[in-house]
Order: structure tokens, then sequence, then C-alpha cells
């Protein structure tokens, strides 16, 4: 089988110029120029054919402009360029793609939510706002995010780092293994099943609905991704410096308190930042555990309250004009506050990182 | 102050492989043993074992014992860290904590035992640099962080940092093989001062580095890959290099190994 393929190869091509490192190339600004050319060309055929959907002219401008560089390549320098080329248009039209829709949902939310963002929506509740009418605010809802999210974070990170540290410095075995099976596994619970479970447990010890409630439901859904986001920056610490540290006769302890997290610290920061921007806009658990309320309740231990994501949720419900606004400029809300906490995230990173430099 | 450090008998292994078997030597106070060999012949492990740091790889086990000044460091009543205290260590590449100044890298050591009085502190910290002949090239930036200083400059850093907590012992895993010949020559001087006041074990690649700063010499050798590593040999150097008693050892030394 295999000599036959060998044999059934044709001989390769030789090269036009045979010996000559130099060959015709395209000039730099080809790609631009393709771009262009194409995505007239895409244009042209889409409202030629009277095609409404922008789309569309979007997907043909693509295809056209990877068609071109391919031809134009092979024709004008060879086929490996060509080759290369096609991979690296794939590579940008899949890049334009992909960005695309997350422009254009940044473009949306902002375009929209400004509208009724000012300080008297972030300052004011809903508390006697008919639905749909303008006016109210979504500070409530921020006040419940804020608070559901925090004690959401001071159970899971105490929790999550402490495991990680086990997984890492002191885990073998069987146990070891089970724990990061189940960390896996917890990881793709949805949200809605963590909700169920302390519902369950509500309806069992008969407690009523409270912010704490959807913070224990959202604190299952973060502790496993600390502790993956923890176990890989502490396994990216190198054992050299354990070593060091416990030859200078420093107890374990102390070697993974003081040398081993603080080196691997921006990098904890940074996972335990991603895991609550990814809890900030869960809603299914504060539907079933916190219920929801118009009202200003800043005591998470007693009492219905808001959140970010239930307050859009309810907006969107109600259906009105002013209700669809308020909606938007919650939405909004809710993306600055995932932003800020990214950026501090980059910021105490940077801050923390190893410091190289003389 | 400096210690002997008396071996019989001592195998270690990783998991079930024996990667040094049955190794008996003395090493005497105040001087520097040199650790010669091929790669994988067991020199680094069985360095390793003197400070108990070979239990610390997953599957690392020791048999045999060791006796610093009569107290064997494999006794039951053992802490090792507190004999990781007393036999201090300095590894093949520079390794200082990269989140610590320099200053906070030399008093690491002793910050991080809790054991130490403050207002001494800056006085060890200089009294080390000073040992590892490195206060003058750093005595005006103590708070840049460890890692902006030079390769050598950081080896120079490490052995400060190992002798700021008054060791007996000093053993080095080739400290010189990631450095330049001149940082190389540093080390090797301050090798000679140290050891009037530490028992030093070196681990070494370069013969004429073992000639140099050696008053004795062991030859670790393995029968073949897979077997553990033996020690062929311990005698005063000079006569390792002029008139070894084993043919091994002069294949070796003279470059007609294997």
């Amino acid at each position: 089988m295999s000599h036959t393929a060998i044999q059934d190869r044709p001989a390769p091509v030789p090269p036009s110029r045979k010996g000559g490192l130099s060959s015709r190339s395209l000039p730099r600004w080809a790609p631009i120029g393709f771009a262009i050319v194409s995505i007239a060309l895409g244009v042209g055929i889409g409202i030629g054919a009277g095609w409404e959907s922008r789309i569309q002219w979007g997907l043909i401008s693509g295809l056209i402009f990877v068609t071109i560089s391919y031809v134009a390549t092979s024709i004008v320098e060879n086929k490996r360029q060509a080759k290369d080329r096609l991979a690296t248009s794939v590579v940008w039209v899949c890049f334009i793609l992909a960005i695309v829709p997350l422009f254009s949902l940044i473009w949306v939310t902002v375009s929209r939510g400004i509208k009724v963002l000012d300080t008297y929506f972030l300052t004011h509740s809903m508390a006697g706002v008919p639905g749909i009418e303008p006016g109210g605010g979504v500070y409530h809802a921020i006040i419940g995010t804020l608070e559901q999210v925090g004690i959401a974070t001071v159970i899971s990170v105490p929790i999550g780092l402490l495991t990680a540290i086990y997984l890492v410095e002191y885990g073998k075995g069987a146990l070891a293994k089970a724990v990061t099976f189940f960390v896996d596994v917890m990881t793709g619970i949805p949200s809605i099943v963590a909700g169920l479970f302390i519902l369950s447990i509500m309806l069992i010890a008969d407690i009523q609905p409270s912010g704490l409630m959807g913070s224990l439901a959202l604190a299952i859904l973060m502790t496993p991704v600390v502790v993956r986001s923890t176990e890989e920056m502490l396994k990216l610490v190198p054992n050299e410096l354990r070593e060091a540290s416990l030859a200078l006769g420093v107890p374990k302890y102390r070697t993974i308190t003081k040398v081993v997290i603080p080196t691997a610290l921006g990098g904890i920061t940074t996972g335990v930042m991603l895991a609550i921007a990814r809890i900030a806009g869960e809603t299914a658990p504060i539907i079933l555990l916190v219920f929801g309320s118009q009202l200003i309740n800043s005591n998470p231990f007693e009492g219905a309250q808001s959140s970010l994501p239930f307050y859009i949720w309810d907006q969107y419900k109600i259906g009105s004009e002013a209700s669809y606004d308020r909606a938007w400029a919650a939405a909004l809300v809710l993306i600055a506050f995932v932003m800020i906490l990214n950026l501090v995230a980059r910021g105490i990173a940077r801050w923390k990182a190893p410091k190289t430099g003389r | 102050m400096a210690k002997r450090i008396d071996v019989s008998g001592l195998s270690a292994f990783y998991g079930s492989h024996k990667a040094i078997e049955d190794i008996s030597m003395t090493v005497e106070p105040r001087s520097v043993t040199a650790f010669i060999g091929p790669s994988g012949c067991g020199k680094s492990t069985f360095l390793r074992t003197l400070n108990r740091m070979h239990e610390v790889t997953p599957g690392g086990r020791v048999e045999g014992k060791v006796l610093l000044d009569d107290e064997n460091l494999y006794g039951s009543a053992v802490d090792p860290v507190a004999v990781r205290r007393t036999v201090g260590m300095v590894f093949q590449r520079p390794n200082p904590f990269p989140t610590m100044s320099i200053f906070d890298n030399v008093a690491a050591g002793l910050r991080l035992n809790g054991s130490y009085k403050k207002n001494r502190l800056a006085e060890v910290v200089e009294k080390s640099l000073k040992g590892s002949n490195l206060w003058n090239e750093v005595k005006d930036r103590l708070n840049k962080p460890g890692s902006s200083l030079s390769g050598g400059q950081q080896q120079r850093l490490c052995i400060a940092r190992a002798i700021a907590v008054e060791p007996d012992v000093l053993l080095m895993d080739e400290p010189c093989s990631a450095l330049d010949p001149i940082s190389t020559l540093a080390i090797e001087d301050l090798i000679g001062e140290l050891k009037e006041r530490f028992t030093i074990v070196i681990v070494t690649h370069n013969m004429q580095q073992a000639a140099r700063v050696s008053d004795r010499t062991a030859f670790f050798n393995l029968s073949a890959v897979g077997q553990p590593g033996k020690l062929i040999e311990i005698d005063e150097t000079e006569r390792i290099f002029a008139n070894p008693s084993v043919q091994a050892t002069e294949d070796y030394i003279s470059g007609r190994f294997g």
C-alpha cells in the first residue's frame, strides 16, 4: 500500500527560476487591496440582487476575499505562498466574524442603554413606579448584586483557594483524583440546578427567600471556577522556588503562604475576578431563591432582594417602551460592572506580578 | 559551627528505582569536598539526601544513616525542617524569590522561620552579602527586585540567602554551571573564604574546578544506565587527580571514559 502510494506521487514541480532565492511577490498593500475590492464586490452583488440582509453581503465579501487572495497569490507568487495566504485570509475572516457580534452587542447596549442612564436612575429604586411608565431606577438591583456577589465571593474564595492549595501542594492518590473529578463536574453544573439544590434545602428547612440563599447558589457555581484557575496558577510557580525556600529550613506551610502564593497572586486575583464576572450575570438562582423585589432591601439575610440580571428580565417582561429602556440601561450597568472588575483584576495582576527589570 | 558528616550504607530511591546504592563516606569539617562523576550517577541525589531535600521529590525515599556530628539526620525524632536550617543548600540555577527585593531575599530565611530580632535583620543581611562578596555591588539598591541582578550576582545572592541562616554545612549543586568564567571565579574565591566557617560540599562537572577549590574529591560512577550510582572512591583531591587508586577514576579524569 504505502509503496505504491509513494511511487504514484507526481514528481515535484521544479521552481520556475532554478537556484534563485528571490521571486516575484505581491506588494505589501495587497491584502488591504483585496479586502477593499471584495467588500465593494460583495456590496455590489448584494445591491444588484436586491438582498436586504447585511449578513449576506458580509459573507459574500468574505468568500470573495478568500478566493481573490488565493487565486492572485498563486498566479503572481507560487502554490506554497498561496496556501499561506489562504490560511491567513481565513484567519482574518474568522476573526472579523467573531468580533462583529461582540461589537454590535456592545454598540446596541450602549446606544439603547444610555437613554435613561443618569444619576437619578442609579440612585433610585422602582418603589411606587408603575412598570409601564418611565421613571424609577436600578439602585435596589445594584445593592442586591453587590451584596449577593460579595457574599458568594467571601464563601467561595477561601474554599476554592484552600482546595487548590491542597490539590497542588499536598494532594496525591485517590482523594486528590476524586476532588479534581468532582471539581470538573461542578464546573459544568447549570445555574438552575444549583438554584434548585438550594431551593430544596429551603423547602425542607422552611427558609424564606433572601439574598443569602442566592449567594449560596452563586457560591456553588463560583467555587469550582476559583479552584481551577488557582490550581493552574499554583502549578505555574517553579518548583525551584519551593525547594529554595524548603532548603532554607522554612516549614512547608510558610513556604506556601510566603513564597508560592505571593508569586502566583496576580494570576489568582485575575481568576477570582473572572469567576465573579461569571456569577454576576446569573439570573436563574436569583429568580428562584431571592425572589426579586422593587424595593430597596439592603439586608441580604432577610427578605426578597433584586439583582441586575433579575431586574433586566423583570423589566423586559413588563413589555412597555419605558421598561425596555430601563432593561437596556441595567444591562449597560451590568456590563460596566463586569468590565470595571476586569480592569481592577488586570491592575492588581500587573501590580503584584513578579518584578523584572533593573 | 562547621560539622562533620558521616554517611554509612546510604541508598536513595525514586519510587521503586534505586538511584544510589550503599554509599559510605566522611566529609571533614571546615573543608571543601567535591563530588565528580558522569551525569545521572547520583551526585545530586546524594547531595540532596544530606539535608533531607531528597524526600521532597514525590516518591523520594532514603535508607541508611547520615550522621551530623553523631546525630542521625534520618532518626525518627528528627525534624527535616530543623535539618535544613543546619544544612543549607545552593542550587544549580540561581533562584531568587521573584516577589522579593534583594534585601528581602537575603532576609527570607530568617523572616520565614520567624526566629529573628527586627533590629538585627539589617546587620545580618549586610554581613551575609559581604560574606558572598555582593555587598559593594548591591548596597545602593537593596530594595530593587532580586531578579534585576545578573546571573552571577543572583547566584551570589542565593549564597548570601543560604549563609544568612548560619548553617553548619553548605551544599552546592553545580553552583557555577549556569555562569560565565568571571562569575565562576568570583564564586570559587567565595568558596575558599566560606570554608573557614562552613563545611562545604560541592557537586561539579568541571574537573578543573574540583581541582581548584576542593580539599577532598569523591568520584561517583554507575555501571550502566538504569543501574544505581555508586561511590567509587574518595580521597585527597591531589591524590585523586595525580594518582587515583581506581582505574575508572583515572579514565574519567583523563577523559578516556567509556
